[in-house]
Order: C-alpha cells, then structure tokens, then sequence
C-alpha cells in the first residue's frame, strides 16, 4: 500500500478547490429573496389563482419588462383563460405603464377581481391600489396574486450561470491554443489582436461578397476566411521562432501590433457591421437544450483538445518539446513541426475567437479583444500550467478560465468596482504562480 | 592558501559521528561515522543510493542531520546553512559546477566575497590573489576569461580555487573526473596532491575504482546509508573493494564474450563536420562491438551524433546493408535504424518531466499509436516487459522520470531504444554514472544485441571498459581515427593512450 500522496492531490486538483470555494462564496454573499417569473411559476400561479376565483371573474396580468417578463405574461394570460377566467387586459411594461392598464379597467367601471402579477408588478399594485380605488371604486376588491418566493443566490440562477460561461467562451477556446504554447515553453501575445483581426476580415469579407444583404453562404465563407487568415498569421509566428529562432515573446510582441494595426487601417477605424441577424448564431444563439452555442462549442473544443493532449502522438510530442527539446529531437520528434503547429492552432483559435465576438455584435469592431491576450494566459496560468513549459493540462485550463469569469461575474454582482477587480485578478494570478513555484520546490524536497 | 593549520597530532581535521537522516519514507544514513586527516585524500565508496550525496549534502549545509556530532579540528562545529559551512572551511565541488558563465575565472572566484552590497570591487586585489591561487594550484588559467570559454577541466580548476579562496581547509569533490579526460584527470590529480602538501583535506568520490588506487590515501565504503568499512588503500584489493560497495562478490566486471561476426552491416566512409570530425571512415559487422575511444574532445560524441542525424554532416556516405541512408534529423535516422544512447541522460536523454512510459513510448509511437492515438495500455505492457527483462527497479510505469536514480534512468532510456529494434545501436558512454552492479548488466545487455546481428558502437572512455567489452578498438584523436585495435586479447590501456594522443600527420 501507498502513502495516500496529499500534496499531490492538493496540487492536482487545488484549482478546482478554489474554483469551488470560489462559487461557494459568491453562493453565500448573494443570496435573495427570489421571485420566479419561469413558465413553470407562471403555471403554478395561474392555478392557484384560478382555484381562488370564481370563473367569469375579471382580472388583468401584469408582468415587468425584459428577461422572462414575456413569456410569463403570456403563459398567465392562456392558462387563467383555459381556467374560464376572464383576463381583461395583459400589460409588460414598466410600472407607468401597469396604473395606466389599472386606471384604464377602472374606467370601464367593472370590478376587478384579481391581479396577476410578478413580484415587481404585485408590489406596484399593492402600494398604490389604494389610493387608485378612491377614483376607481372597481379596483378596490381586487386581489392580487404573485408567484410564491424563495431565498436563493443570485449567482447560483441558471441564466447567471450560463452568463459566466458564456462571458469566458472566447477566452477560454484561445487558452486551449496558449497553454499549448506555453507547454511547448512558449507564449503567444499576438491572440487579442488577431481577435479584432478575424472580426474585421471576417466582416470585410461578407460585406464584399453578399453588400447589405449576405446570404448565410456568405456567412460561413467569411468566418473561414476570418479564421484562416488568423490561422497563417500563427503559421507566420511559428515560423519565426522555428526557423529563425527568435524568441517567441518578441516573435509574438510584433505579430501583436502588426494585426491590431491592419486591423484598424482595412476597417477605416470603424466597426464593420453584418447586414445578416443571421450572423448572430454563433455568439447569440441557442439551439441545443438552452445553451449558448459558444458555449457548446467551448466544451466541444476542450473534450477534443484534452483527448489529444493526453492520448494522441501530437499530444505526446507537445509535452516532450516544452519538458527538454533537445531529448525530444534525439527521441525523433519532429520538434519544428509541433512548434508550426501549436503556434498555428493558436491562431486558428484567435481567429475563432474573433469570430465569436464579432457574431456576438453582428459587427467586425477593429477595437475589440484588446488585453484579452493577458486574460488568456492568466486562464492559462490560473490552470496550473507551468512557464517554464513541459507540464500542464487542458482541463486546467477549463478550469482557469471558470476562475476568472467566476470572480469577474461574482464581482459583478456584489458591486465591486472595475479598478478594484483589476486589482483582484492581478493578485489571483499572483497567488497563482506562488502555488506553482511551491509546488516545484515540494516536488524537489520529495526527491531528494 | 590558508595556512597549513597547528593541530595536535592525531586530531582529525574533521570527524563526523553517527550521522543519521531520514526523508518520508526512507532512511537515507543509519549512523555514519567519517574521519578525515589533514593532508589526505579520503575516497568516499558506494553504490548509487548508498548515501554519498546525502552525507555530503549534510556536510556541505544543504540538508540538517537528523542525529549526530560534526567537529572541525576537535571543535563542535554547526553546518546547518550552506553560509555556515562555507565559513567553518568547507567546500564542496558539485558534478554540476556551480560557476557563472558569463563572468569571468576572477569574478567567478570571488563571488560572494565582494566587500559589501553596494561597493567597487578591488579589482586589482582580486587579480593578485587569483594569480596568486592558480600558481599555487600550479595551473595557468586566463583569469580573465568568461568561464563558458574555458573547458571542463579549467573550470574545475577555477572550482577549487574558488574553495580556497574561501579559506576552505575541508574540499569535497563530487565525481570530479566525470567529465574529464584522462589528460586532464592526471593533471587534477597533480593539483590535489598539491593541496595535500599545503595540509588540506581532501574527500574524493568516484565511480572510477581505478583512480581511487592511484590518489586516494584511505577508503570509506557505505552501503545502504551504513558505514561498512575504512581502510588505508593499501590494505584493499579492486576486488574487495567492489565486494564491499555490492555486499556480494562479483567474479568477475565484464561478462564473456562469445562473438560471431558476419557481413559488414554500417559502413561510414569520409564523415566530416568542421574540426572536430575531419574525414572518419569505418565499418561495423554483423554481431560486433566496436569501442570507440579517445580524449574527451577527440570527436567520438561528435562523430556518433554525426550518424544519428543530430548534426548535419558536411560530407560523408553512411550505408547500412549496403544501402546508402539519407539522415536529415534524428527522425530520419530512427526511421531507418539507428539509434544513439546518449552520454548525458539528464539533458539529451530523457525527458525528465514525462513518466517512465512516456518517456519509453517517445520514439516508438510509430509502433504504438494508430492514426495518432495512442495504445497506452500496450504501451505500458511493452514497458513492463523491459521493468523485468533489465529490472528497472520502478514502483509505477506512471512514475516521473525525474525521480529515478541515475541507473534507472539509463535503463529507461536503455529500454525505448531496445523496444525500437535498432539494426546500429550507438552507446555513449553507457555505464557514466552508474554502480558496478548495474554496469554488468549492461554489458551483457550489449553482448545480447551483438548477439542478434546488431552492429555495436561503444564510445567510451573508460580503458579497462573499452578493452573488456569490445571486439575490436578505434582510437580518435583531433578528428581523425588514429589506429585501431584488432588483437584485443594482448592490448593494454598503455596501447590505447599511445594511439590516443598521437598525431595523424596528414588528413585522410
């Protein structure tokens, strides 16, 4: 029998410890009183009201905008008239518009029996139903029905969470790229610029093949042309450190501003937009169980790069080249060929990434992605891969990245200001890299 | 030179009593008891993992004693920081230098020593005492030359008086002749003798049992982290000297050979690449060992790395079977079955962060992979096959490499190339660095391969190993092959030093 190793399994699986304690904390601090406004709740309330209320009893529904308020209205509305209850009137709006809809039945002189509404629009009607019952007198009977509330965190809601997955997609799919490179002991600056690289090619392409109107042929051929090109640039860089050995810092410190800059001189400085609300797909859409498509794509791109990095000959070679280059070149590894690839993968992915971006605008914006290359590595870094290359893992990475949006969202939503989070991620990153440097210096102690 | 220390007669310099320390998990030394005289050379014997490197470490402060007395001139003395050690005159000269390559032999020696944070640095003072050093040492270096310029000797040299500069009275050398060749090793030697005559005391380790009868005055032999014996040197046999270090006799250091050659399988005609490798012609037949041996410097590493693809050569036909190959990279080699074991497992070898298997899998995924994806439960089952053929002595195919000693590092390497099924299998220097037990048995894996009809290259510069596992001899010196040895049987190391340092006139 083996010691059960502790260090070992700390260090394995720390981040996803923090990452846990991470959400665990942003659970704790943003509990609320929650008020549903689902098409599940709008069911419940409709029944319950409708159990509460004689039929032919007038009501009308009442539901803030934005969020679920419409389909909450809606379901209310077609279910209390299932029930042979009479709904007068059907009002999503702001508070305004919720006295108009009041005085407006009041003026017709029925009674009202019942108000069905959301929490929001259940306490309008119960702070002012009084004093609009002395002009209206119809008013004054009726009863308000709100969906029953429960305590639960802010950040633990179902559209919070996909929002951080969703808000990390693009960083997360260029890390996958980056911690390869930084495996390989590289680096690659140069991901945030060709983010605003693709999306200006990307737009320029469909505006010049389909003009205001493209066709979804367009769309695709200008995302691939968009990615490509992104995809020589990695090629461009790869050669540079390969065959002209310069070091990958600068190599991508020059492809860095070079993008951004081409970036700005073919888009004239201004965004370039999409005349196709097609184009949105990517980045706004859902299609598949109420997942952002950026984020399936996400955990598409993660499932296949870790099955690579820890099953296949490629996978293999990556790990080799950053542990000891010249024991991979004697072992017959075509070491120049994995660094073309790495650094062409990461670009491929930049490239993706400002696709996404662009699709999540409808717009090739030549100012977008910028300092995102830093977030990248920070994902990258967060995740355990080591700088000194040789050592780090894909899902690391994952897991970084799920780090960084979970403190940017939970940030977010306690109110912490921007400067301060600025000053939160650097001291993350930092911590970060201590836990690495201890783990090496552990690792040496076990050794000797 | 610090002054020859007033003792009393019989005080020893230094004295280390029961010296105990334990890691989680293993007890490393189990009491060891170590004396040390002025004016001698103490050899330190053991296998790897006997404890050598702990009890040095300890003395050199880099590891606390868990149990056990150090006195210093008959006085308790506390090396528990490597600055603590440093002032109670103890150096220590680590396999790997600890110098700085960009500075200069000055600025090397007296690193540390500048007089104060934020200060000039007397420049002038520094030279004298420096000079000053290298005459007493009686070896001229350029001491101002930056340290990667100078060769692995003189940076030893450089090494030893930075020691005594530190007014060291105690110097310990770790494998001091590793990388030297035998020129330079009897050259060292001169230098420590003279640090003998000036009362300083000196603890030598060495795999090299040959070296050990020629410098060292008494032997302390460990074992298993216990202290088994010390004697005068003249009391002791090689034989009895390997018993003690294995705990068995040995009868004998290289296992028999029985070759049958065939057909020439490798021909190498007018390999050349710069100065180093200046027209070398050769072949190797079918079930033969070929030693290669000569100075460090000679060109034998430079050559084999010629064959394997790691350099380009500038000229030169290599035919295997007949057949000329074309070899571009290693890869290209490895494809077409050569392959090189090399002489520095750490940074040539292995990939010390990858595991045990995928370390062994490196080049044979060709083998092991199928449209890139990996078998790993065949690949962890080949390499298992190997953990018992060669008995790698490994807990986990899973097992970082890094973590191995020394020996089963080279039995990992040694296993990937095996598994490739070479036809040219290059060993460089095969057994540097690793116990007379484990050397056996690769000398009788060497024997097995020839055995198969493989063609053997065996670079080595140990003599009494090149003249018991080879067929046949070639000496390089200066680039060129400078005699070769047919009649094994009657060579003596005398034969192979004279071709060694012998000049070949014209350029073949």
């Amino acid at each position: 029998m083996r010691n059960f190793n502790y260090i070992g399994f700390l260090f394995d699986y720390g981040t996803l410890l923090v990452l846990a304690l991470l959400c665990g904390w942003f659970s704790y601090v943003t509990i609320e009183e929650q008020s549903p406004t689902s098409i599940s709740a709008a069911e419940r309330l409709a029944k319950r009201a409708s159990g509460e209320l004689s039929t032919e009893a007038k009501v009308i529904v009442l539901a803030r905008q934005g969020g679920e308020g419409e389909t909450f209205a809606k379901t209310l509305r077609e279910q209390l008239t299932q029930a042979g209850i009479s709904v007068g009137s059907t009002t999503i709006g702001k508070p305004t518009d919720a006295r108009k809809a009041l005085t407006d039945f009041g003026n017709t002189g029925k009674e009202l029996a019942g108000i069905i509404a959301d929490k929001h629009m259940a306490n309008f009607a119960n702070a002012n139903l009084a004093k609009l019952g002395q002009a209206h007198p119809g008013l004054v009977k009726a009863k308000i029905f709100q969906p029953e509330s429960y305590r639960w965190p802010n950040f633990l809601k179902k559209e919070n969470l996909l929002n951080v997955m969703k808000q990390i997609s693009v960083v997360a799919i260029i890390a996958i790229g980056m911690t390869m490179v930084i495996i390989t002991a590289g680096i690659d600056l140069s991901v945030g610029s060709l983010i605003a690289f693709s999306g200006v090619i990307t737009a320029l392409t469909i505006q010049s093949l389909g003009g205001s109107a493209p066709t979804s042929g367009d769309l695709w051929l200008g995302a691939m042309v968009g990615i490509l090109v992104c995809g020589l640039a990695g090629l461009f860089t790869g050669g540079l450190v390969t065959l002209f050995r310069i070091p990958a810092f600068i190599a991508t410190l020059g492809i860095m501003f070079i993008a951004k800059g081409l970036a700005f001189i073919f888009s004239d400085s201004a965004p370039v937009p999409v005349g196709n609300e097609a184009f949105g797909w990517l980045g706004r859409g859902r299609d598949f169980l109420g997942l952002p498509n950026s984020v399936i794509l996400m955990l598409i791109l993660f499932t296949i790069a870790h099955v690579m990095m820890t099953r296949t000959s490629i996978g293999r070679y990556i790990y080799a080249v950053g542990g000891n280059p010249e024991a991979a070149r004697l072992s017959g590894v075509p070491v120049k060929w994995v660094l073309l690839f790495v650094y062409t993968l990461t670009g491929l992915l930049a490239g993706l990434g400002g696709v996404m971006e662009a699709s999540l605008h409808t717009t090739g914006d030549p100012k977008s992605g910028d300092l995102v290359e830093l977030k990248v590595i920070a994902a990258v870094v967060v995740g355990g891969t080591s700088l000194a290359g040789g050592q780090g893992r894909i899902t690391g990475t994952l897991i970084g990245a799920f780090i960084i949006a979970v403190i940017n969202n939970g940030m977010n939503l306690t109110g912490v200001e921007s400067h301060m989070q600025k000053v939160i991620y650097g001291t993350v990153i930092l911590v970060a890299v201590l836990i690495d440097r201890l783990k090496i210096h552990l690792l040496k102690l076990k050794k000797t | 030179m610090p002054p020859k220390p007033d003792l009393p007669s019989g005080t020893p310099l230094l004295r280390m009593r029961d010296i105990r320390k334990s890691f989680p998990g293993v007890k490393a030394l189990k009491g060891v008891d170590l004396t040390l005289q002025a004016g001698e050379v103490l050899a330190l014997l053991g296998e790897n993992g006997a404890g050598k490197s702990t009890l040095i470490k300890i003395l050199g402060g880099a590891h606390q004693t868990d149990e056990g007395t150090i006195e210093i001139s008959g006085q308790p003395a506390c090396v528990a920081t490597p600055q603590l050690s440093q002032a109670s005159g103890i150096g220590i000269i680590y396999q790997e230098f600890n110098l700085v390559p960009y500075l200069t032999a000055r600025e090397n020696i007296f690193l540390g020593q500048e007089p104060g944070r934020i200060s000039f640095i007397p420049k002038r003072d520094e030279s004298a005492k420096a000079r000053d050093l290298f005459e007493r040492i009686g070896v001229d270096i350029p001491i101002e030359a930056e340290c990667h310029q100078l060769s692995v000797a003189q940076q030893q040299i450089v090494e030893i008086a930075k020691t005594l500069a530190q007014n060291a009275r105690i110097i310990v050398m770790d494998e001091p002749s590793a990388a030297l060749s035998p020129r330079e090793t009897k050259g060292l030697f001169r230098v420590i003798d003279e640090l003998k005559s000036h009362g300083i005391g000196v603890i030598y380790i060495s795999h090299r049992l040959d070296e050990i009868f020629e410098i060292a005055d008494r032997v302390t032999i460990l074992r298993d982290g216990e202290h088994i014996d010390t004697r005068p040197i003249t009391n002791l046999t090689r034989e009895k000297m390997i018993e003690l270090m294995v705990g068995r006799s040995l009868e004998k250091e290289f296992p028999k050979r029985e070759a049958t050659l065939g057909q020439a399988r490798l021909e190498v005609t007018n390999l050349r690449r710069g100065s180093r490798v200046r027209g070398v012609s050769f072949n190797i037949r079918a079930g033969e060992v070929l030693g290669l041996t000569g100075l460090v410097g000679a060109g034998r590493t430079e050559t084999a790395r010629l064959l394997f693809g790691a350099d380009r050569p500038e000229h030169g036909i290599i035919r295997l079977d007949g057949k000329p190959l074309k070899i571009k990279s290693p890869r290209d080699a490895i494809r077409q079955g050569i392959c090189l074991l090399t002489e520095d497992r750490k940074t040539h070898g292995l990939v010390l962060g990858l595991t045990a298997r995928e370390n062994f899998g490196l080049p044979n995924l060709s083998q092991f992979a199928s449209l890139g994806f990996i078998r790993q439960r065949e690949e962890s089952r080949e390499f298992l096959r190997y953990v018992d053929q060669i008995q790698i002595k490994i807990a986990d195919p899973e097992q970082i490499t890094g973590t191995l000693s020394g020996g089963n590092q080279q039995k990992v390497v040694l296993a990937k190339w095996l598994q490739r099924n070479a036809e040219v299998i290059i060993f460089d220097e095969p057994t540097r660095g690793i116990d007379v037990g484990a050397k056996y048995e690769i000398y009788q894996l060497i024997n097995q391969l020839a055995k198969q009809g493989k063609a053997i290259l065996m670079i080595s510069s140990e003599l009494p190993e090149i003249l018991g596992v080879s067929d046949r001899i070639l000496v390089m010196n200066e680039g060129h092959i400078t005699g070769e040895i047919t009649d094994i049987a009657n060579a003596t190391q005398e034969d192979v030093m004279n071709l060694a340092t012998k000049r070949e006139a014209v350029a073949a």
